[in-house]
């Protein structure tokens, strides 16, 4: 139980980032976390103590077998993740180049 | 089999036409139009035939709880229909809009990635995949949204992109309690099993959706990022994230998600309810003080998305009908304003309501349009819109909740208030604009004399025997999942 709990902590952290980081970067940064903190949910439900990788090996049919369904989940995952954290980095760039800083608080021209 | 085409026409479009685009647009607008006009035909072509019932296909012909299958029944074919008509008219929006901004074929292979997110949402038959095509609608539209390259628009693609992913780690975090409960993917497997599970888990996900997706559709609470990402963006895409893309990355999966697979649980169409009251009443206020008309359209979209989340929350025939026909209706006459404001945009360079003036003598087409669509989203009779919400408060008055049929009500009339304000000051002002230059080319016009026309044709849906034959479906969908869970047992 510890360890969702932990994880679930993980993902708080994150989304205390996004809301309260007036960096670009750190807010980047932040979304990551909480994807990281989606991810490790999600290994963390195929779980279970004393199981083995499930691949069919020979001498070891009866063992039991963590889930391989979440892993496969988790690998598409962090390829959309990587995406997105590539757009944002990408967005931060060129927010620079037009406003000349990473502060949120300054980067304010749409507003009402 | 048709259903796999509707995917792949338009991911191979975005593909060849990276490859062969060249230096110019040609390959991309003819690509791109030929893609659409191919699905729109095949997507009435399937609604004719298999309305009313469901279509199954798995994927590489896998099992269905194993693999993953692509679903086709009333209600995904009809929100598809939709999109490919709207894309299709911002496609010939687009041509001239976008060659001002760039001569270019990116724009065109970036809208059909976004084409092909949205109708795999629809489709899809698996939840994580629908996690997947949604990511891939969401990244085109970060990318449109900054395609003009100013930056208010990288300043609103940004808070979109970051409201975006959270909302999405939030749904997949949601995903994650689901397979942990029921150890399956597939949306109507998992729909026999959660009924057999503790109610605090379905609580759980519920909320958890219904925050995730309620930020892609822009409900009240969650809706800062659309009229930044929303005005900012090219019109033709503001027309399409406004009139498409909130629907169906939104509403289309709250209803397919709290419908068929959760069965209608009464707490959450309670929360319908007040998210659809709440959006109703502060997007209208919000919009009555905007003098930006792109702006003041997208709060505008907040509230008549109020309207539909109401219907859905009242959860009986005739509020599920006024849902699904007002999501028609206020796909075509929002798509319609933003043309309308893309082109006063063009021809003036301004959006700003005070700088425009008398335009019915230069500009009659979008003149016209633009007040066709006015009087149909504010609910003047002979137009679409008046029914839709008609429908929705009838329904509202039928399960005894008059403040919610007061709510629609003062919501449009506030509605009302603030177009009379942008056809006061925006085209039928005192200031006598001096002849332009015409800058609004025929593929503009035809855009918006097609929309201007659907809003007075759809209207006739609302004849009982019309009815019958096209929303009926829709909503039987919604009213029975018994229907969309066998669909299990048939394969």
């Amino acid at each position: 139980m510890i360890v969702y709990i932990l994880c679930f902590v993980l993902f708080l952290v994150g989304l205390y980032g996004v809301l309260t980081k007036r960096d670009l970067v750190k807010i980047i940064l932040s979304v990551g976390i909480m994807g990281y903190a989606a991810n490790l949910f999600l290994i963390l439900f195929a779980y279970k103590s004393d199981s083995f990788y499930p691949i069919l090996t020979e001498g070891k049919e009866n063992l039991s077998r963590v889930d391989p369904l979440p892993q496969a989940l988790v690998l598409t995952s962090i390829v959309i993740e990587l995406g997105t954290t590539a757009l944002l980095v990408a967005l931060a760039i060129k927010l620079y180049q037009k406003y000349k800083t990473f502060d949120i608080t300054k980067i304010r021209r749409l507003s009402g | 089999m048709i259903l796999p085409y509707f995917i792949i026409i338009p991911l191979l479009a975005a593909f060849i036409i990276t490859l062969i685009g060249g230096k110019k647009d040609t390959w991309g607008i003819a690509l791109s139009i030929a893609a659409i006009v191919i699905m729109m035909v095949l997507s009435i072509y399937s609604f004719v035939i298999g309305k009313t019932e469901t279509v199954t296909y798995s994927m590489s012909n896998w099992d269905i709880p194993i693999g993953i299958c692509l679903v086709q029944d009333a209600l995904s074919l009809f929100v598809l229909i939709i999109i490919n008509i709207i894309a299709l008219t911002s496609l010939l929006f687009s041509i001239q809009y976008i060659r001002h901004l760039s001569p270019d074929w990116k724009y065109y292979a970036l809208f059909m990635l976004l084409i092909t997110g949205m109708n795999g949402v629809v489709l899809t038959g698996d939840i994580f995949n629908l996690f997947v095509f949604m990511e891939i609608a969401l990244f085109s539209a970060f990318a449109l949204v900054a395609y003009g390259g100013k930056a208010e628009e990288f300043e609103a693609s940004f808070k979109y992109a970051i409201m975006g992913s959270v909302s999405s780690v939030l749904i997949l975090v949601g995903i994650a309690i689901t397979y942990a409960t029921t150890s399956t993917l597939t949306m109507a497997k998992i729909a026999t099993i959660l009924p057999q599970t503790e109610p605090i888990v379905m609580l759980m996900i519920g909320a958890l959706f219904m925050v995730g997706f309620g930020l892609k559709a822009a409900a009240m609470p969650f809706h800062a990022w659309l009229p930044d990402a929303h005005s900012s963006a090219p019109a033709p895409i503001s027309a399409m994230l406004s009139g498409v893309l909130i629907k169906a990355l939104g509403i289309y999966v709250l209803m397919r998600i709290f419908f068929n697979v959760f069965g209608a649980v009464q707490i959450f169409k309670e929360i319908f309810i007040v998210l659809g009251a709440i959006s109703i009443i502060v997007g209208v206020i919000l919009a009555l003080g905007q003098w930006d008309m792109k702006r003041l359209l997208a709060y505008h979209s907040i509230s008549q998305i109020g309207y539909i989340l109401l219907g859905m929350g009242l959860g009986t025939y005739l509020g599920l009908l006024g849902a699904i026909f007002h999501l028609l209706n206020h796909a075509i006459f929002k798509s319609l304003l933003f043309y309308n404001a893309g082109s006063v945009e063009i021809a003036l360079g301004t959006r700003n309501l005070k700088e425009m003036g008398n335009l019915t003598k230069v500009m009659p087409i979008s003149s016209s349009t633009s007040l066709i669509a006015s009087l149909s989203i504010s609910g003047i009779p002979p137009f679409n819109g008046f029914f839709s919400k008609l429908i929705i408060i009838i329904a509202a008055l039928e399960v005894n909740a008059p403040w919610v049929a007061f709510i629609a009500i003062i919501g449009s009339l506030l509605t009302l208030a603030s177009f009379m304000k942008v056809q006061r000051y925006g085209f039928r002002g005192e200031k006598i604009v001096e002849k332009i230059e015409d800058k609004i080319g025929l593929n503009m016009k035809i855009a918006m004399i097609t929309l201007a026309v659907l809003c007075v044709v759809t209207s006739a849906l609302i004849i009982p025997g019309i009815r019958e034959v096209i929303l009926d479906p829709v909503v039987n969908v919604l009213l029975d999942s018994s229907k969309y869970i066998q669909m299990l047992v048939g394969s």
